[in-house]
Formats: structure tokens, C-alpha cells, sequence
């Protein structure tokens, strides 16, 4: 097992190579150059010219590389131009916001998917199974942002059930420890502090849940369809087996597999739609931050969200491949 | 093959009959898929959704009753953005105006047509060149050897790794190289699904290179061109026809994202659904209705096209058919 | 009284704008305690639509209706609500199946597949459970079988796998266990294993055997009774020697013709039946197999022939049966009984030709049957 994570691992540093190779062509190619991406496109001549030479962009090509690897390793993914802070230290207090919104989404996402694909397979062709079909359908054609707006006009502007924007009621003075608010709200016992954390995580949850939804239904279901048929389930029913038991043990158990491959895919997904969720909800993560970016060009920004991302699906991978095994005997981890 | 003449004749007939009986259910395989096809409830509602857009998108622009880009509105004093005044509907102008005074009526037709543009040159973008990586891949995989297994894993290294990338964040990436504009959408667009389509061809030529009939039209000494013609590629085409049919849903969607984020057309005359929806944020409040319209337009399109390609993948799914 | 006695079993599909499928057509056999009952015939000829009916295993889905009794043990397994269906399969009632790698779950030990049925049935847990199944898998022959506990199926060869299979079948001691083609699967050196692991278990238990199968060497090793289907309906019913001896029906006779037997002279050929299941007539038309039938005559064409019982305790559904040398066809058949009449009403002068190998076994008398 853990040779099998070392090796894992391992092999993510030709990936990381890979993507590192096509970074630093893509900031020497984006317009303006790398000082625009430094400076921003308000950069005068001189400063311009001061950068080039401070970056050392008169060198050979390969060693500007080596030291843009550098940088790269020592986790210096420069300053953002938007904010004038460095990048690493931008993300490390947003992260926690983005990690909690997706974590809700997931909650969401499969606690309800998995049940509802398996109700949906159990009772084929019924009403049911015909509304999750379709409402998941729908799910995946409706944009994600737009999806968002519309929960907040309805749930926050109108109805008034959920707070609209933010992370966390500024009034209450809530502690900071780990910037996980409901984390820090548990831990101080600021049970209130949690509560409303929890609150400002409902809506964006739901937004950003809508697609990781609808695939994990669909997924559930034709895994579950498919399982139902094979020869164990009929060899458990054979043996008297309670129908919870037979269900329990031998069809979810089975369905689940192509279900955990389907949440590990889902990772990237979560991310991007945090860009699109955070934004709308005004939702202090790394989503909003890298928006923002984009539309002010904050170059760095981006490139460091790039390798968080690159990181972040690797390591997701890792555990998917890991509770496959723990799920699979079959799957041999070496 | 050591084999002696008599047997070998016998081993030969016996494959060409499979190979006949193959080619046989291959020409059925499609009958038979649109045959359940047309059974298919969701493959009639999606059929109709998208010749109405289709049909609209063509000859939509021709009817209109207003300009597009004619802020008729404004002109006339009927439209103050600034003071928070859009009309809506009227007899004159069936969806009334949007921020700019633009009819939004005639800005939604047209916009079907832009819409279709950008879905269909994108998807086309991806299913070439991720055919072209997967199909080399694939071939090379195919032709074995040092090379051919060479360049087959460095070709799928890449594409896991922009497989790797949020889509999102890879179009954003391209969109940052080349500039906001609605060449630079179409491009990103189509790069997303570069890996899926690689990935697939590739992956259902290798099955196919591997199966029975190709053996058997192999060893009765057909040219491996020739079966890369008649039995691969015909085979290996139908999961890529489905995927490109569900890849367009995905890249009208994705499109509008790019537009939310600002860096769809900025030239916000020619209308498109996604640019319309993002531009109608700011206005939300007072006239929801310019978000609903093209949303409803984006929801209901991509439906189409995501009904249609389900109904086909199930009715091409050989384990599904009794 | 029989331990099972199914009369009249029919299992119809009907799909929307097909035909409705007639799998199982008025089955009716019946099976003694202690007795190993063979089911043969091709494919698709209802043999193992009529288990899964009788185990009210088969897939649920609308059109499906099965029609008839199953009475097991005075209960009609076909009327049970699913809670009792739940108590008597694998207790009373257990089956084994083809295929024993697809029929294990491949994600979840053997101990555990085995201790569940003991869990459920016996209400042993832990250490006890534990024990009684490494017994289980030592009764049916499986070596070192603590260590086979933790293990998952596809560590375990295919004929293991089917041991493991017969050892969550018998681990309740059932009265009657059903399997349904227990060794198609499996190489000819173990099927042979198997069957006389299986033949082993019946002796030692007292318990019942339905024997689903294609393979009539299978049926000459081991059943007491045989019955020969043919389009969802038994064409012929006998006891084991009789039937291998004097085949009545001209199905079971050309059954018989297509196995390729070791003491045939060389050059001498196979007599396979023409056609194959496909070609059947609806057997309200007339005889089924009366496509297939070099012995077809006007009377087979028309309406379904008749169950003819004879005085040796065999019956078969034919108008023109084969001839057994020294009698007749008239003073052959002392009996015509209605089709839906079971075999049985035989009279008392009966003689049957062999014994079964278990006492008191033989289709049952039906004034019996009703208690």
C-alpha cells in the first residue's frame, strides 16, 4: 500500500514536469510577455525594461527555465498583480473557504445521487425512475452560474431563507483559527458561528452539487441495472438473504465502483464550477479570487490555480484508486 | 503458418464466414440502432427541439422584425439603463428591449444562429484534432512496436494531462494566449473536448484492431489499409457520432461560461446566447427576463442535443439490445 | 406424499407488440424426499425458467406471469408472500448454480458468503459461525478452509468455486436442493468431482435433488427419475434404467442418438434430431416437436397429444411412441389420462422395470397428495 502511493506519487512529477514545460510557454507567449504578467498591462517602458532584465530575460532559454523551475519548486508563484500580495499566500487563506463548498457540494451530491440512482434502477420504468432520468438531464444542460442566480433570487432575495452573499455574518466576531468557519465555529464551540457557516454554504452547495448530481444519478443507476442482473445478486436471493442484506452487501457494494471512479473525475469539475458559484454568491474562496483574476488578467494568479489544480486532481486520483482497492479485492495495489 | 493445405483451406472458410457474418450484423447493427431509435420517446423530443433551433438558426435572421444591433429603444426614449427603465413586452416588441435598447425578440433569433456557430465549430475543432491524435495513437498503438508503442503513450500522456485540466481553466488559459474574442471561445471550447475524442477513437480502434474479424480478414490476407477502411474505421465511427452529438450540448454551455467570466465576443453587437446572459447579469433586478430568455435558449438547446445522443448511445449499445 | 409436487407450472412473458413467450407450458414432475430427480433437455427448453419459478428467483418485470403450483412441503411455493419465500429459500429450499464465478460476489470473501446464509438461518455469529463454515468448506472438499475463508473468489480455481457454492447451498441442511446445470461450466475431470460430491452430499443428508441438465451422462450417473422436457412441457417422464433401455418419446429417443457412445463401430454415425428448438409448433396446434419427429403422423398435427401412462410406472406425451420390442402399441398404453393428469395413477399391478435407488421414492400415487 504505501509503496503503491510512493509510486504514485512518484509519477506525478513527470505530469508536474509536463505542465510546467507548458507553463512557463504559456506565460512567455502570453500578450505583453511575462512583465505584463508581473506588472499587469499598466507597466511603463522603464519598469518593463527593469523587469526584463531583474527576470533575466536577455539569458538563454534554458536557464530561464531552470530558474522559472525554481521558483516552481520553492512554491514561489509570484506576486498577484490584483492585490500585490504573493499568490501562495492569497490561496493559502482562500483555500479553506473552496475546500468547504466543495466538500458540502459533494455531500450533496452523493448522499442524494447514490440514493436516488439506486431507487431510480430498483423501480425501472415507474415515475421515479422516469423523473430522475430527466431531472438529471436537465440538470447537466442548465449552466451552472445561471443556476445560481436563480437560486439566490428565489431563496435569498425573495424568500429570504438563506443569506445571499458572503461566508459567514460579519456581526457575529467569530473566532479564526483554521479559516474552515465551520471548523473554527466547532472547535471554539461558537456553535452559532457554525450554524451560520453552515447556512452561507447551503445555496452555493446546492449551485455548484447541480452537475456532480446528475452524474452520480445516472451513474448509480445503470451500475445498479447492471449489477442487479448479474448472477451473485440471484445466488444471494437464493440464499433467503433479507432484501436489505442482499441489497447492502451485494448489489451496492458492486455499483459503487464505477460510482468512486465518477467522483474522482468530478474533482476538476468542482473546481471549475467554484469559479462560477463563488463569484455569483460573492463566496471569499479561491473560485472568486481566480474569476476575478481572469477578467483583470492577474496572470499569476492563474497560473499558480493551474498547478493547484493539476495537484489537487492527482492526489483525488490517488484516493479514488486507494478506496477502489479498499472496494475491490480484485484490484491488486502493489 | 505450418499449417497443411487442406486444414488451412478449412481454417480460412471458417473465419471468412465469420468475417461475412460480421459484416452482416454491422449493416444490421445500424438498422437496428435507428430502427430503436425511433421507438425511443426522449430521441423524437430531441430530434424536434433541435430542428426547431436548427430552423430558427437558419432562417430566423431572414424574419426578424427588428435589427439586432438597432437600439431602437434608446432612440425613441423608451430605454434608461442608467435609471433602471427596460420595458418588456409589448405588441410591438413581443420580449421587449434589452440594457442597450436592442428588440430582444430579434436578438434571441439571431442569436440561435451564433449559438449553433459556436457549438458546431467548436465540436468540429475537438472531434479533428482529437481524431487525429487519437486516430495516430491508435494506429501507431495498432502497428506495435518500439516506435509505435512510443509515440501512442507520449500522445496519451498528453492528453490525460489536458484531460487533467478543468475545462474551464483551459479555456481560460487559451482564451488569456489569444484574447477575448469569438474565434478565441470557439478554440477554447473545442480544445476541452480534444481529449475526450482522443481518448475514444483511439480506444475503440485499439478494441477493434483486437477483435475476431480483423483477425479473420487479416489472415485471409487483406491489406491492412483495406481493413483499416471497410471494418475499423466504419466500426469505430459510431461512439464518436454519439459523442460529438453529446459534445455539443456541453460546448453551448461551456461557451456561455467563457461569456459570464468576460471572455466571450466582446463585441456584444452580434448577439449570442451566452454574451446575452452574461450581459443581462447587471440587470437582473429589473428585467430578469433578458437572463431567462437565452438561458431558457442554452437549457432547452443543449437538451436537445444531450436527449438525442443518449437515445443514440443506448441504441447502439450492444448490451442493451434483446 | 411427495416433497415437492409441481402440477401444471407455466411461466409466460408478455412483452408489448411481440408475442407472448410460453417458457414453461403446463410442467408438472414431482420429487420424493430423498430422491434425485433429473430435468433434461435442450436449451431453451424451460428447464431453468422452471427452477427459478419454483424458487421464485425469476427476474421481475412486467408482462411475466407464472400460473400452476409448486407445493413444497404442503405450502404452494408460488403463493408465499416474499418474507416466507425469504425463510424457505437457502433453509428448505437451495440451488446452485451454473456459472460459479459469476455466481460468487466478487468483492466480498468466501467466509463471509458462506457465514451470511448461517447468520440468517441459524443465527450463528461470530467464532461459531466461523467454524461451521470452515466445516462447511471441509465437507465439500475444500482444502486448508480457514485460510480459504479470507479468501475472494477469483483466488479460488473453478471447480473451488463451485465447491464453495454447494457449501453455502447445503449449509441449512435443505430438504431439497435444485441445481441448475451444476457442471456445464467446469472441465470434464472436475465435473466428474463435483457430481460425485454432490451425489456423496444426497446420500449422507437424506436431502432431495433436482438435477437441471443438458448432459444425459449427468442424468445416467445420478437421477432416480428422469424427466425429459421439450418447449416448456414434460414429454416424458421414466425411471432411470427404462428410459436409457426403452426411450418412448421419439425426442428422448433422439436425445439419446446424438450422444456419441464409446462402444459405437467405427464409421457408424450420430443420428442428431434435425432442426433445433426453433422449430417448434404451439402446443395448443398440436405436438411441439412434431417438426423435428421422423415418427410424425396425421394424428401428432391438430391438438396436443395426450399424457399415455403405462404400466411401468413411465408416462409420455406422444401419439405414435417408439416400440418396444414384444408389445404392441395397443395393449402398450393401459391408460390414457387426461394432459393435465400428473403421472402416477398407475395401476397397482405396476412392475416397474428398476427399482429406484431410494426406497419409497417414484412418482407418488395422487390420491395421496391432498392430506
Amino acid at each position: 500500500m504505501f509503496r503503491f502511493i510512493v509510486r504514485r506519487l512518484l509519477q506525478l512529477i513527470p505530469t508536474l514536469f509536463g505542465l510546467s514545460v507548458l507553463l512557463f510557454i504559456w506565460l512567455r507567449r502570453l500578450p505583453g510577455g511575462p512583465e505584463t504578467a508581473i506588472l499587469g498591462e499598466r507597466g511603463t517602458p522603464e519598469t518593463r525594461a527593469a523587469i526584463r532584465r531583474n527576470l533575466g530575460l536577455d539569458e538563454p532559454i534554458l536557464v530561464q527555465y531552470a530558474r522559472f523551475l525554481r521558483r516552481m519548486i520553492r512554491l514561489d508563484l509570484g506576486t498577484s498583480t490584483g492585490t500585490k500580495r504573493a499568490v501562495t499566500t492569497e490561496f493559502v487563506e482562500r483555500f479553506p473557504g473552496t475546500v468547504e463548498l466543495t466538500v458540502m457540494a459533494l455531500i450533496l451530491a452523493v448522499g442524494i445521487g447514490i440514493p436516488l440512482g439506486y431507487l431510480a434502477a430498483r423501480r425501472r420504468g415507474r415515475f421515479l425512475d422516469h423523473a430522475s432520468v430527466g431531472g438529471s438531464l436537465v440538470g447537466i444542460c442548465i449552466p451552472v452560474f445561471f443556476l445560481a442566480y436563480v437560486l439566490k433570487a428565489i431563496f435569498a432575495e425573495n424568500l429570504g431563507w438563506f443569506p445571499s452573499s458572503g461566508r459567514q455574518d460579519p456581526t457575529i466576531g467569530a473566532t479564526r483559527v483554521t479559516n474552515f468557519f465551520v471548523l473554527d465555529g466547532i472547535m471554539t464551540r461558537e456553535w452559532d458561528a457554525a450554524a451560520d457557516a453552515l447556512w452561507h454554504l447551503v445555496l452555493p452547495g446546492v449551485a455548484l452539487a447541480s452537475i456532480p448530481l446528475a452524474i452520480i444519478v445516472r451513474i448509480t443507476r445503470a451500475s445498479v441495472l447492471e449489477v442487479l442482473n448479474e448472477d451473485f445478486v440471484r445466488t444471494a436471493e437464493a440464499k433467503g438473504l433479507t432484501e436489505r442484506t442482499v441489497r447492502r452487501r451485494h448489489v451496492l457494494r458492486n455499483a459503487m465502483l464505477p460510482v468512486a471512479t465518477s467522483i474522482g473525475l468530478q474533482a476538476g469539475l468542482l473546481l471549475s464550477g467554484a469559479v462560477l458559484t463563488e463569484t455569483v454568491f460573492a463566496f471569499s474562496g479561491i473560485g472568486a479570487f481566480v474569476a476575478e483574476s481572469i477578467s483583470q488578467r492577474d496572470y499569476p494568479v492563474l497560473m499558480g490555480f493551474i498547478m493547484i489544480i493539476a495537484v489537487v486532481y492527482v492526489l483525488v486520483n490517488l484516493l479514488v484508486d486507494l478506496s477502489y482497492s479498499v472496494i475491490d479485492p480484485r484490484v491488486r495495489v502493489r | 503458418m505450418t499449417i497443411t493445405g487442406g486444414k488451412k483451406r478449412e481454417k480460412i472458410d471458417r473465419l471468412a464466414e465469420l468475417s461475412a457474418r460480421e459484416d452482416e450484423q454491422g449493416v444490421s447493427l445500424w438498422k437496428e440502432a435507428f430502427r430503436r431509435l425511433r421507438r425511443n420517446p426522449a430521441a423524437i423530443v430531441g430530434v424536434v427541439i433541435l430542428a426547431i433551433f436548427v430552423l430558427v438558426a437558419v432562417i430566423g435572421p431572414f424574419l426578424v422584425p427588428y435589427s439586432p444591433t438597432d437600439s431602437i429603444g434608446i432612440r425613441e426614449g423608451l430605454v434608461k439603463s442608467g435609471q433602471g427603465i427596460i420595458p418588456g413586452a409589448s405588441a410591438d416588441h413581443w420580449l421587449g428591449f434589452d440594457h442597450q435598447g436592442r428588440d430582444e425578440f430579434s436578438r434571441l433569433v439571431v442569436g440561435a444562429r451564433q449559438t449553433l456557430l459556436v457549438g458546431v465549430v467548436s465540436t468540429l475543432i475537438g472531434l479533428a484534432v482529437g481524431a487525429l491524435i487519437g486516430g495516430v495513437a491508435g494506429a501507431a498503438a495498432g502497428l506495435g512496436g518500439r516506435w509505435g508503442r512510443w509515440i501512442d503513450t507520449t500522445l496519451m500522456r498528453f492528453i490525460d494531462m489536458l484531460l487533467a485540466m478543468p475545462s474551464l481553466l483551459l479555456a481560460v488559459s487559451i482564451a488569456a494566449l489569444l484574447g477575448a474574442s469569438l474565434t478565441t471561445v470557439m478554440i477554447a471550447v473545442g480544445v476541452v473536448s480534444v481529449p475526450i475524442f482522443a481518448r475514444l477513437l483511439r480506444g475503440s480502434m485499439i478494441a477493434q484492431a483486437n477483435s475476431d474479424y480483423v483477425l479473420a480478414a487479416t489472415s485471409l490476407g487483406v491489406k491492412k489499409s483495406k481493413i483499416a477502411l471497410t471494418h475499423v474505421v466504419p466500426n469505430s465511427i459510431a461512439p464518436v457520432i454519439v459523442q460529438a452529438t453529446l459534445t455539443l450540448a456541453t460546448a453551448i454551455i461551456e461557451a456561455a461560461a467563457l461569456s459570464f467570466l468576460g471572455l466571450g465576443n466582446p463585441d456584444s453587437a452580434i448577439p449570442e446566447w451566452g454574451v446575452m446572459l452574461a450581459d443581462a447579469q447587471p440587470y437582473l433586478g429589473i428585467r430578469p427576463g433578458l437572463a431567462i430568455y437565452p438561458a431558457l435558449g442554452i437549457i432547452i438547446t443543449a437538451l436537445g442535443f444531450t436527449l438525442l445522443g443518449e437515445a443514440m448511445r443506448e441504441a447502439l449499445d450492444p448490451k442493451l439490445r434483446k | 406424499m411427495a416433497l415437492l409436487e409441481v402440477d401444471d407450472l407455466s411461466v409466460t412473458f408478455a412483452r408489448r407488440g411481440q408475442r407472448t413467450v410460453h417458457a414453461v407450458d403446463g410442467v408438472s414432475f414431482s420429487v420424493d424426499t430423498g430422491e434425485v430427480v433429473g430435468l433434461v433437455g435442450e436449451s431453451g427448453c424451460g428447464k431453468s425458467v422452471t427452477s427459478l419459478a419454483i424458487m421464485g428467483l425469476l427476474p421481475k418485470q412486467p408482462g411475466l406471469r407464472v400460473g400452476g403450483k409448486a407445493v413444497f412441503d404442503g405450502n404452494d411455493l408460488l403463493q408465499l408472500d416474499d418474507r416466507s419465500r425469504r425463510d424457505i429459500r437457502g433453509r428448505d429450499v437451495a440451488m446452485i448454480f451454473q456459472d460459479p464465478l459469476s455466481s460468487l460476489n466478487p468483492v466480498i470473501p468466501i467466509g463471509l458468503q458462506v457465514t451470511e446464509v448461517l447468520a440468517r438461518h441459524r443465527g450463528m455469529k461470530g467464532e461459531a459461525a466461523a467454524k461451521e463454515a470452515a466445516d462447511l468448506l471441509d465437507r465439500v472438499g475444500i482444502p486448508d478452509p480457514r485460510r480459504r475463508l479470507k479468501e475472494y473468489p477469483h483466488q479460488l480455481s473453478g471447480g473451488m468455486r463451485q465447491r464453495a457454492l454447494i457449501a453455502m447451498a447445503v449449509a441449512c441442511q435443505p430438504r431439497l436442493l435444485i441445481a441448475d446445470e451444476p457442471t456445464t461450466a467446469l472441465d470434464v475431470t472436475i465435473q466428474a468431482q463435483i457430481l460425485e460430491l454432490l451425489k456423496d452430499l444426497v446420500r449422507d443428508s437424506g436431502t432431495a435433488l433436482v438435477m437441471i441438465t443438458h448432459d444425459l451422462g449427468v442424468v445416467a450417473g445420478m437421477c432416480d427419475t428422469i424427466n425429459v422436457l421439450y418447449a416448456g412441457r414434460v414429454v416424458e417422464t421414466a425411471t432411470r434404467r427404462p428410459l436409457f433401455r426403452q426411450p418412448r418419446h421419439p425426442y428422448t429417443e433422439g436425445l439419446l442418438g446424438s450422444v456419441p457412445r464409446l462402444d459405437a463401430g467405427r464409421g457408424e454415425r450420430l443420428n442428431p434430431i434435425p432442426g433445433s428448438v426453433r422449430d417448434l409448433l404451439p402446443w395448443p396446434d398440436g405436438c411441439a416437436f412434431a417438426p423435428r419427429c421422423a415418427r410424425r403422423v396425421d394424428a401428432c398435427v391438430g391438438e396436443p397429444p395426450e399424457l399415455v401412462l403405462t404400466h411401468d410406472a413411465r408416462s409420455y406425451r406422444c401419439v405414435n411412441p417408439v416400440p418396444v420390442p414384444g408389445l404392441t402399441p395397443e395393449a402398450d398404453a393401459r391408460a390414457t389420462a387426461p394432459t393435465t393428469t400428473e403421472p402416477g395413477a398407475v395401476p397397482a399391478q405396476a412392475e416397474p422395470a428398476d427399482p429406484p435407488a431410494v426406497p419409497g421414492s417414484g412418482p407418488a400415487p395422487r390420491e395421496e397428495e391432498t392430506p
